[in-house]
């Protein structure tokens, strides 16, 4: 059996951690051995976080090698453009196109790049873009913008977008009914903006 | 906090390292267990925290939550402390007269190495104190290892008489897999025994102890000789046969999978004879261990031939794509290239201090003044060394900014006559390391000004309790430290010893410039709760009105990461010079209403966001 390797990132506070934990869950609920680990240096102070995820029959290390992501699914821009050389040839990049600008661009210490993805298609990789930030703001909360990218994340993995669905509505199953449907929603807008975007 | 963590025996669990020795512990039936958070070590306590059948505290430092692991063992408890690498220093004092006393009930001390430096001053290698102390070393390479290895470290601890350091590494706490538990046990503490000769090392008790040690070294390397936590894994591919340690284990079984591997999870005393054995039956040896050279040059020195650090970073973390083309590079092979893009050069995104952080006042009011050394310390509060503020000239250990501040006071001269030195330590700091520090400033009437940040937690590590919060570990009631009275104890002046609002901009400019023009020990302690805390509490956000924004950045000095930069534009002044201007917005969803940027906002752009109103009762600089 093939090792899937997928790598999330994205900035501390935006729950790459969580949405990698979600994913490993469905691999585990499907029987996969799974590890997940972080770079994560004092990530809840607004740093670069990326979360490895590998799953398979038997996983060794924890770390995904450059070259060799399946998937890497950005939850910001710019932080997209900076693990791209993580990806495999043939690998896919899923990018949320809501950008988070740190202070050193904006006290002029350094520029943001000005079209990430356009960049990142120019490497030949294949990226797939949306805003998931506005869509989780048009649901009322920010917040949802992890859920948003599970859902593009769906159809991209070795099992059934079902799967993934349950494992990110079980987080909600004890909470209000509201919240729970508002995953859901979240889940779905992500699922389909992934696919407009990929059509597109 | 952690959450409790399902117990079963018939079903993996999914855990991290950290979570998996807390549940070992749990189930070896320790009943003391006793920390000071530190990354990457935190999270074992938080998830002992959540067993009502032991008793768990954050200690004030290591040196007291070992002592206190001790005092446990000493009744026949079993009992286990965790820290962070550089934690293991601060208690190496009570470790090294402990491996001479010996224990009664189990005693385990997770000792977590940053390496790769994720959130620490220094990169250290922690089994160096099994060499130190005379003391056994585990090394887990994932988390079903770190469950297994706890449980054996208790068994072992016991058959020696001896602690058991528990080496974990980043990657060991913070990487998540599956792990399958053991049956639980339970441990009666077996009662205090009188032994002056065990417990009291004066001379004359502890000279006949010593030898002991030196007959446990033996005993502890036959037992690791033949452990089943050494084991042979066996490869057809015999050019290079790999001795590995922790989380390398895994990266040479991922890179070489046909290398045979001897791998040492009972890592010290190194089983040299085992090793010996291994070495004959294979072309040559590699030694695979981060970061220090330490089992390589027991080999070479036991006269088995390998190679190590020659060929492998002596720093930072290895991983498969390190190892494959140093192996590669030894076996004189072409390494295949892996087809992948460049990786691409992107703006570095360092970590910030939070919007609307009480620490932003104080460090944007350092950043005005001029002639001060700024000695720190370490916390969320050492991010003032970098942009926009720079306004921390030291970060060395946890209480430093103490000392390090009164030696620049003692030692200046002409060149340094002039300025002022201030010393910045929070709150937990001070009560861990830095009231020592402070108190040898009063008694040697040093000329420093110390700023107390009390934000009410221990705030990198994920707002965890001290004695200032007036909560426990488990977040009940606790007697609450009174600072302005410790530091007044400590011997600072009643005058000289200020409550401010970090908030308040003009009151905390006001306070720097009078306690640092006068040449006594002098205190300001700073009280606003950390924004991450559930004392936090926001307050209505603020917008800009674009067409009274007249782009003077002033605000973007403040450092708060949800101001920004919408433009830029260079403007001539009536002087002739030429000057940048920075137009801004506010992130009104992410502001909180601290109200900082206000105050130095020339034109009083900054207002309300919802209802919009001007801001009067904040004065200017």
């Amino acid at each position: 059996m093939k090792t899937n390797n997928i790598l999330v990132c994205g900035i501390g506070g935006q729950g790459v951690m969580t949405a990698t934990e979600i994913l490993a869950e469905a691999a585990l609920s499907l029987g996969y051995d799974a590890k997940k680990t972080e770079v994560a240096g004092m990530s809840q102070r607004g740093g670069v976080v990326s979360s490895h995820l590998r799953f398979g029959e038997k996983i060794l290390s924890p770390q995904i090698a450059a070259g060799e992501a399946d998937l890497l699914v950005g939850f910001e821009a710019a932080e997209a453009l900076r693990w791209a050389h993580m990806l495999r040839p043939g690998g896919v990049a899923l990018v949320n196109l809501g950008r988070l600008v740190p202070p050193v661009v904006n006290l002029g210490l350094y520029d943001y790049p000005a079209d990430p993805v356009a960049q990142m298609r120019d490497l030949g990789l294949e990226v797939h873009a949306f805003d998931a930030s506005a869509l989780a703001q048009e649901l009322g909360n920010i917040r949802l913008g992890n859920t948003v990218m599970l859902g593009a994340m769906a159809d991209r993995l070795p099992f059934p977008a079902d799967v993934l669905r349950d494992a990110v509505l079980a987080r909600f199953a004890s909470r209000k009914p509201a919240l729970l449907d508002l995953n859901r929603q979240a889940f779905e807008r992500g699922r389909r903006a992934v696919a407009e975007a990929e059509a597109a | 906090m952690g959450a409790p963590l399902p117990a079963s025996t018939s079903q993996h669990l999914f855990l991290s390292g950290n979570e998996a020795v807390a549940l070992a512990v749990r189930d070896a039936g320790c009943r003391v267990a006793a920390a000071y958070p530190g990354t990457p070590s935190t999270e074992i306590l938080e998830v002992l925290a959540t067993y009502p059948e032991l008793y768990a505290e954050w200690s004030v430092n290591e040196k007291v939550s070992l002592e206190v692991a001790l005092g446990a063992s000493m009744v026949g408890a079993r009992s286990f402390c965790a820290m962070k690498h550089v934690g293991l220093n601060v208690a190496s004092d009570a470790l090294m007269t402990m491996t001479v006393t010996g224990t009664a009930g189990g005693l385990v001390i997770a000792v977590a190495d940053d390496v790769g430096m994720s959130s620490s001053q220094n990169e250290q290698d922690s089994r160096y104190w099994g060499r130190f102390a005379h003391l056994p070393v585990f090394e887990p390479s994932d988390a079903q290892e770190a469950y297994d290895m706890t449980r054996a470290a208790f068994a072992l601890s016991e058959r020696h008489r001896c602690p058991v350091l528990l080496r974990l590494t980043t990657r060991i706490c913070h990487v998540k897999g599956r792990v399958l538990a053991a049956e639980r046990e339970t441990c009666e503490p077996a009662g205090f025994v009188k032994d002056p000769q065990r417990w009291v090392m004066v001379p004359g008790n502890a000279r006949p102890r010593l030898p002991l040690m030196f007959e446990r070294d033996a005993a502890l390397r036959a037992e690791a000789e033949g452990s089943s936590l050494n084991p042979v894994v066996a490869g057809r591919d015999r050019r290079v046969g790999f001795v590995a340690s922790g989380p390398a284990f895994m990266h040479v079984r991922e890179a070489f999978p046909d290398a045979p591997v001897l791998k040492l999870g009972f890592s010290y005393p190194v089983p040299l004879d085992l090793a010996r054995v291994f070495a004959a039956g294979v072309d040559q040896v590699v030694v695979v261990e981060e970061t220090e050279a330490l089992v390589e040059t027991e080999l070479r020195a036991a006269g088995i031939a390998c190679v190590g650090k020659d060929l492998l970073p002596r720093t930072g973390e290895l991983s498969p794509d390190v190892l494959r083309p140093a192996i590669a590079a030894l076996l004189g092979e072409v390494q295949p290239e892996v087809a992948q893009v460049a990786a691409q050069r992107v703006f570095p995104r360092p970590p910030t201090m939070c919007v609307a952080c009480p620490h932003l006042g104080v460090y944007y009011t350092l950043s005005q003044l001029r002639n001060i050394s700024i000695s720190g310390d370490i916390g969320c509060y050492t991010l003032g060394a970098g942009q926009p503020w720079n306004a921390l000239d030291t970060c060395i250990s946890m209480g430093a900014s103490m000392g390090v501040a009164l030696g620049m006071d003692k030692g200046r001269g002409p060149a340094d006559e002039k300025k002022s030195v201030v010393a910045v330590i929070g709150d937990s700091t001070f009560l861990h390391m830095g009231m020592q520090g402070l108190l040898d400033i009063t008694w040697n009437r040093g000329n420093v000004t110390v700023l107390l940040l009390d934000n009410r937690a221990v705030g990198m590590t994920g707002g965890q309790d001290n004695p200032g919060t007036g909560r426990d570990i488990h977040g009940e009631a606790a007697p609450r430290i009174d600072f302005a009275k410790l530091c007044e104890a400590l011997g600072v002046k009643a005058e000289r010893i200020r409550v401010v609002d970090p908030y308040q901009l003009p009151v905390l400019f006001k306070a720097l410039r009078e306690e640092t023009k006068i040449a006594e020990p002098s205190v300001i302690i700073t009280d606003r709760p950390c924004v991450l805390i559930d004392d936090y509490q926001a307050t209505p956000p603020y917008k800009v009105i674009d067409d009274r924004c007249t782009g003077c950045g002033n605000c973007v000095d403040v450092g708060c990461p949800a101001i920004h930069v919408t433009r830029r534009e260079k403007a001539v002044k009536a002087s002739g010079k030429e000057v940048d201007l920075a137009f801004v917005r506010i992130e009104t969803a992410a502001c909180t209403g601290c109200g900082l940027c206000v105050q130095p906002c020339a034109p009083e752009a900054i207002v309300h966001a919802r209802p919009a109103q001007p801001v009067a009762f904040l004065r200017k600089i």
